[in-house]
């Protein structure tokens, strides 16, 4: 049950009033475990997308997800393997087939 | 994670991360100063600084990816060792295929200098060979020199490069030469001597887009290398990067041109394009075009869509890249049957509709000789901008086998990124500027501008396009503006109230709160775009544009100056807006001059319907003295003799066309 009075809901979290978030929200998922804070990827982001975390050392923060052109040089130039992945938003993803057995998959 | 999940985390709105600094002044004094830094910019400053100058370099991003530079893959109309291509083909298969309207004069200065400008990137560090024999044996590879080719593998002069090794080895250039590199600073206004419209060009001012910190460059020569304007009729409030043009190519260029008094010419040049948001990613569909030629196309049922010529015969995959007997030679854009390469049946889309192929066609890129599906899908889709980790490598880990699967073509199902075979698109709101070859600034054999001390490179010339025409013009500009500099002893001397009016003007948007109907931005760049297609789209009369010159001009003067920016990333938006909307209204007043529709131009009027009639072959001028409107003509020919021009201009100049004293 929901403790209506402090907005909280039944996992602890705080329900806030966030404006929708405009669309695509992740272009680039950072993966926390990996990422050592170098901000190459804030540095070398040519719209800047992304931006330094204020507390130094931890992954950059995506503030202006819907300005991405996906160029990804940030990925291009992350120093950590696999830390920084760039995503297609779904409309956007392709369809192949296999010619041989004509298995249809997508990117 | 992204800004939510930062104010779930912490409780709090996320403040902005960097010092903000509005109002702190940084003076910077230098004998050059480049206004932007994509591979034309950096090349100008390359030369510049070789010559002995100081040199200061800014961009609105880090320029070691900045401007081109996620990448290219073709590097054209190069005369070399392996071809028998003159300068004179190079600037004749534009001229024909535009019917004049192409810049004969930088297009000459570009093939003249292109191969030298090719080899000087590849002693930086760029790959232009195929060193590693990865094409051996293939029939567009010259064995000799290593180079490798495309569109037509018997006249070689259009050359395929890893360009996504170009710009960190041009940037990395200007670093070792000592160029000053200003990052995420952008220019926003020319100084003038006395602060004058129209008088020579003193330095420039810039801002900081992190920090909100003001720039004054004082100069002795400038150039402009801000490429051209790109987002008049098109903008999405969400999907603003999802478009074929970088989102902040917004024409701050010719808008600050354009205040100054620097003269341009065919701003009514755009055409038909697909509305933003609907793209795929550029080059990651199976295709026919460009970067993709010559693949080969099947239907849902395998059977295969042919690559016809001019003449209408069907052309097996190994002669796509080789002119049909009697054709002179294959250039890479031209739809002129004189140079235009195989390409699909021009009524591809009547024939699906009937039934003949069914949808979707699928890029066959299994069933095409190796060397070719190597060098498309590795070299070209790899190399050109975004798609070496968008397409090639994210592809891969998805599964896609360049070798077992065919991808995807949706051209016919819309969306495809580039313009579409269905006709009536040309009678639709959505127009873009061109695809290069649009409207910028005009300029003389030594690539200045009509104001002294003011250069200009690559996109931002008139009919500027390509990068091996912004490296090759970089360079030429940058000596050029080096050897007026150099002759000059002192430093020129800035206008106070200058500086103090664009301050003000820069952080207007900072220092009021945000109005009460809260428009912002992304408002005001809808509602510009909407005036744009509605009033200045497929089909125009002078009452139709006279409308939309006062809607926008009601947009720039009543809207605009509620416009708050909250943080110094947000005020480069406001003013980039503020750009666009100057530049709709420069478009409409060129739109209004000329009085009659072209076909080249994408201009159609209903008031004056006659398509290019003789008296307007010509190219209709625009410059502001003393803050009016002043319109003018320049003949398609204004260059003059090429050859004699160039080496009037170019005495001492040595290279590969300059062997021979």
């Amino acid at each position: 049950m929901k403790n209506e009075k402090t907005q909280v809901d039944d996992h602890g979290q705080k329900c806030y009033a966030f404006p929708n978030k405009p669309t695509p929200g992740m272009p680039v998922v950072i993966d926390e475990t990996k990422c050592t804070g170098c901000n190459k990827c804030v540095n070398i982001c040519t719209t800047d997308v992304l931006v330094a975390n204020p507390e130094k050392g931890k992954p950059p923060i995506i503030v202006y997800p819907e300005e991405c052109w996906y160029a990804g040089c940030c990925v291009a130039e992350c120093p950590a393997p696999g830390a920084l992945t760039m995503r297609h938003p779904l409309m956007m993803r392709v369809h192949y087939k296999n010619k041989e057995t004509g298995e249809i998959n997508r990117v | 994670m992204n800004w939510e999940d930062v104010v779930r985390e912490s409780g709090k709105p996320m403040e902005w991360p960097y010092p903000v600094r509005y109002g702190v002044v940084n003076d910077v004094d230098v004998d050059v100063v480049v206004l932007g830094g994509g591979p034309g910019g950096c090349m100008a400053a390359i030369s510049a600084a070789r010559k002995g100058c100081t040199v200061a370099l800014l961009d609105k991003a880090y320029p070691k990816r900045s401007g081109g530079g996620s990448g290219f893959d073709h590097w054209l109309n190069t005369p070399n060792p392996a071809s028998n291509i003159t300068p004179e083909d190079c600037v004749e298969w534009e001229a024909v295929t535009y019917k004049g309207y192409s810049n004969s004069l930088s297009r000459y200065i570009a093939a003249r200098e292109a191969y030298d400008t090719l080899l000087e990137i590849e002693k930086m560090g760029a790959k232009v060979r195929d060193l590693d024999d990865d094409f051996k044996g293939a029939p567009f590879r010259d064995e000799k020199t290593k180079f490798v080719f495309c569109y037509d593998y018997e006249n070689r002069f259009q050359f395929r490069v890893w360009g996504a090794t170009f710009k960190p080895a041009i940037f990395n250039e200007c670093l070792r030469l000592g160029v000053q590199v200003f990052d995420r600073v952008v220019a926003t206004s020319l100084l003038t001597e006395g602060g004058k419209q129209g008088a020579r060009v003193v330095g420039a001012t810039g801002i900081n887009m992190r920090t909100g910190e003001f720039y004054i460059f004082r100069a002795k020569a400038t150039i402009n290398a801000m490429s051209c304007h790109q987002t008049s009729w098109r903008f999405s409030t969400e999907s603003i990067g999802l478009d074929m043009f970088k989102p902040n190519i917004t024409g701050d260029g010719p808008a600050i041109m354009w205040r100054a008094g620097v003269e341009l010419a065919q701003m009514e040049r755009s055409r038909a394009a697909v509305p933003p948001g609907y793209e795929y990613p550029s080059y990651g569909t199976g295709n026919w075009w460009n970067t993709w030629h010559p693949a080969s196309m099947v239907d849902a049922n395998g059977k295969e869509v042919p690559y016809v010529d001019a003449g209408g015969n069907v052309v097996p995959v190994e002669e796509r890249c080789r002119p049909r007997p009697g054709q002179k030679f294959i250039a890479e854009r031209s739809r002129d049957p004189q140079y235009s390469k195989p390409t699909m049946l021009p009524d591809l889309a009547d024939r699906i509709r009937k039934g003949e192929f069914v949808l979707p066609l699928y890029a066959d890129l299994a069933g095409m000789p190796w060397y070719e599906r190597k060098v498309i899908w590795g070299l070209m889709v790899g190399n050109e901008g975004r798609t070496k980790i968008p397409v090639l490598l994210n592809y891969a880990a998805a599964g896609f086998d360049a070798q077992r699967d065919m991808l995807q073509n949706y051209f016919t199902l819309s969306g495809e990124p580039y313009p579409s075979m269905d006709a009536t698109l040309a009678l639709g709101p959505y127009r873009m500027e061109a695809f290069g070859n649009g409207g910028e600034v005009v300029v003389d054999w030594d690539l200045r501008t009509n104001l002294e001390g003011l250069y200009a490179v690559g996109d931002a010339i008139l009919a500027g396009n390509y990068y091996y025409h912004a490296c090759a013009t970089g360079r030429y500009a940058g000596r050029k503006a080096a050897e007026y500099a150099l002759k000059l002893n002192d430093a020129p001397s800035i206008d106070t109230a200058q500086i103090e009016r664009e301050k003000t003007r820069v952080y207007a948007p900072t220092e009021r709160k945000p109005g009460k109907d809260w428009i912002d931005w992304k408002e005001l760049r809808f509602a510009g775009a909407r005036a744009m297609q509605n009033y200045c789209g497929g089909l125009r009369n002078e009452g139709l544009m006279k409308t939309g010159l006062k809607w926008i001009r009601d947009i720039k003067e009543e809207h605009y100056p509620e416009t708050y920016a909250s943080n110094p990333h947000i005020l480069l938006r406001v003013l980039e807006t503020y750009n666009i909307l100057t530049i709709d209204e420069v478009i409409l007043q060129a739109c209004l001059a000329r009085k009659a529709s072209s076909e080249v131009l994408g201009h159609f009027r209903q008031d004056c319907p006659e398509i290019d009639p003789p008296e307007w072959r010509k190219w209709v001028t625009i410059k502001q003295a003393d803050g009016e409107t002043n319109i003018g003509e320049l003949p398609l020919d204004f260059h003059g003799n090429l050859a004699g021009n160039y080496e009037a201009h170019n005495p001492d100049y040595k290279g590969y066309m300059k062997k021979k004293p």
